[in-house]
């Protein structure tokens, strides 16, 4: 069990050391660069054009449906992990396990040809 | 097996695995780097950089250490109509994940930082933070450009995510573990109709949805439309400059370097030399043969980095609801396919 917790404490420490790596490169970067800044080198890029309107101007996000489709196929592909693990050691029940999750995969394959025939698998 | 950087002292073994993995990932994207430089201006029949150098050595080893000497010196400019904090906060959730994944990757016999329990599992949620990073950043640059790049980003997650979880699982299920250090020793002895072969043989299909997935992933081309930069100018980075752009910049090539260790961790045999053995490292001490795995490990990475700049120099750019449709319709069915034949296989074999 310990080796559980400083195993998980290295990941930890690592998290803030890249964290300080980051604030680190930001410091020395302070201390060295230049700063002038005036209002053409603040203002929004375009191209050298003037900016036409609002940055955060209205989008239509056309792969929502997607979007809707990727959790839920997320959520199905998190099922299989525990299965993939266990199956090697499974035994007799092997088999049984294996058709399971084919029963299981096949109605997951299944909305593919129905979402395909809806047309929802393309946005333009 | 424990890790070769284990020590009496529980202080000092994590103060030196701490150094390691922050040197090699801040040290291996400038040898991709380099390779990509010299290999992109072979194939566009003109030298690359050939005047910087490190000391004696010349032929622009030394071209990204400048460029890095040279972000380092900028000025850090945020748009006057940025949302400040975000937009500031961004390059570095992009980059972190990318160090966090370095974390559980076994690059020789006793050559890793931690072997955890679900290595694969969190290597894959740490690769997939990334892409908060460049959505905070498209968002907070209140720029319509950057907006679209970090639009098409989330898009191109969608599209990526789940080819690269299911060739996951698929390896998953042959080595029985979701450590990484127990999947490239299963390879070790993993063998396919009498055969000795590695992941990569049985699971074809897999490493190579795994490999598309990860140039995605990376925004490498042909799979960089969120930063195409005749549509969209560099989409969620046309705002950043100096350090800031260059953390971005590490992130993609670090990615490289990462991707590419998972894929030969995963599918390729990992520190093994050839399949259906373990020689030489049972001959060898503890030091030895972890250096000689690491070597291996990094010869692969080199190999597989080389493949996406070959793809760089030669591919077109697709369109984003092309990748949709061809990873809806070609690689998930595809990896729950390669999952189906890797079941039965485990359990008729």
């Amino acid at each position: 069990m310990t080796g559980y917790y400083s195993a998980y404490t290295t990941v930890f420490a690592l998290a803030v050391a890249g964290v300080l790596v980051v604030a680190g490169a930001l410091t020395v970067n302070r201390l060295v660069r230049p700063d002038r800044k005036y209002g053409g080198k603040l203002s929004t890029y375009e191209c050298g054009i003037d900016p036409v309107g609002e940055g955060w101007s209205q989008t239509h996000i056309r792969y929502y449906l997607f979007a809707f489709l990727f959790v839920i196929f997320d959520v199905e592909t998190l099922f299989i992990f525990p299965w993939a693990v266990v199956l090697g050691e499974a035994g007799q029940a092997q088999a049984f396990m294996l058709g399971v999750m084919l029963v299981f995969l096949f109605f997951v394959t299944l909305t593919l040809p129905y979402e395909y025939k809806k047309g929802v698998l393309r946005w333009v | 097996m424990e890790s070769i950087l284990t020590f009496d002292s529980l202080g000092f073994t994590l103060a030196v695995k701490l150094v390691a993995v922050v040197a090699f990932f801040l040290l291996a994207p400038l040898v991709v780097g380099y390779m990509e430089h010299k290999v992109l201006g072979d194939m566009q029949s003109r030298v690359g950089p050939y005047e910087a150098g490190i000391g004696p050595v010349k032929f622009g080893v030394g071209q990204l250490v400048a460029d890095g000497a040279k972000f380092i010196q900028k000025e850090d400019i945020i748009p006057r109509a940025a949302d400040k904090w975000v937009f500031a906060a961004a390059p570095a959730v992009a980059l972190v994940p990318t160090l966090l994944i370095l974390v559980v990757v076994p690059f020789g016999p006793g050559a890793w930082a931690e072997n955890l329990d679900v290595g694969l599992f969190f290597a894959l949620a740490a690769s997939g933070v990334t892409v908060i990073g460049i959505l905070m950043a498209g968002w907070a640059s209140a720029n319509k450009y950057s907006l679209m790049g970090g639009l098409r980003d989330a898009a191109q997650l969608i599209a990526y995510e789940l080819p690269l979880v299911l060739a996951g699982a698929a390896v998953a299920l042959q080595a029985g573990s979701l450590s990484l250090v127990d999947i490239v020793q299963a390879q070790g002895s993993a063998s396919l109709l009498g055969l000795p072969v590695w992941f990569g043989i049985p699971q074809i299909a897999g490493l190579a949805l795994f490999f598309v997935a990860a140039m995605a992933e990376l925004n490498r081309p042909p799979f960089d439309m969120p930063i195409a930069d005749s549509e969209i100018i560099f989409g969620h980075m046309t705002e950043y400059t100096g350090i800031r752009y260059a953390m971005f910049m590490l992130s993609e090539y670090a990615g490289m370097v990462v991707l590419s260790a998972l894929a030969v961790v995963l599918f390729l045999g990992g520190w093994y030399i050839v399949p259906g053995t373990t020689w030489p490292y049972e001959q060898l001490g503890p030091a030895a043969s972890a250096l000689l795995g690491f070597g291996v490990t990094m010869g692969k990475i080199i190999i597989l980095a080389f493949l996406m700049v070959w793809a760089r120099a030669t591919l077109p750019r697709l369109r984003e609801d092309q990748l949709q449709t061809m990873a809806w319709m070609v690689l998930i069915p595809l990896a729950l396919a390669q999952i189906v034949v890797v079941g039965v296989l485990e359990v008729v074999a």
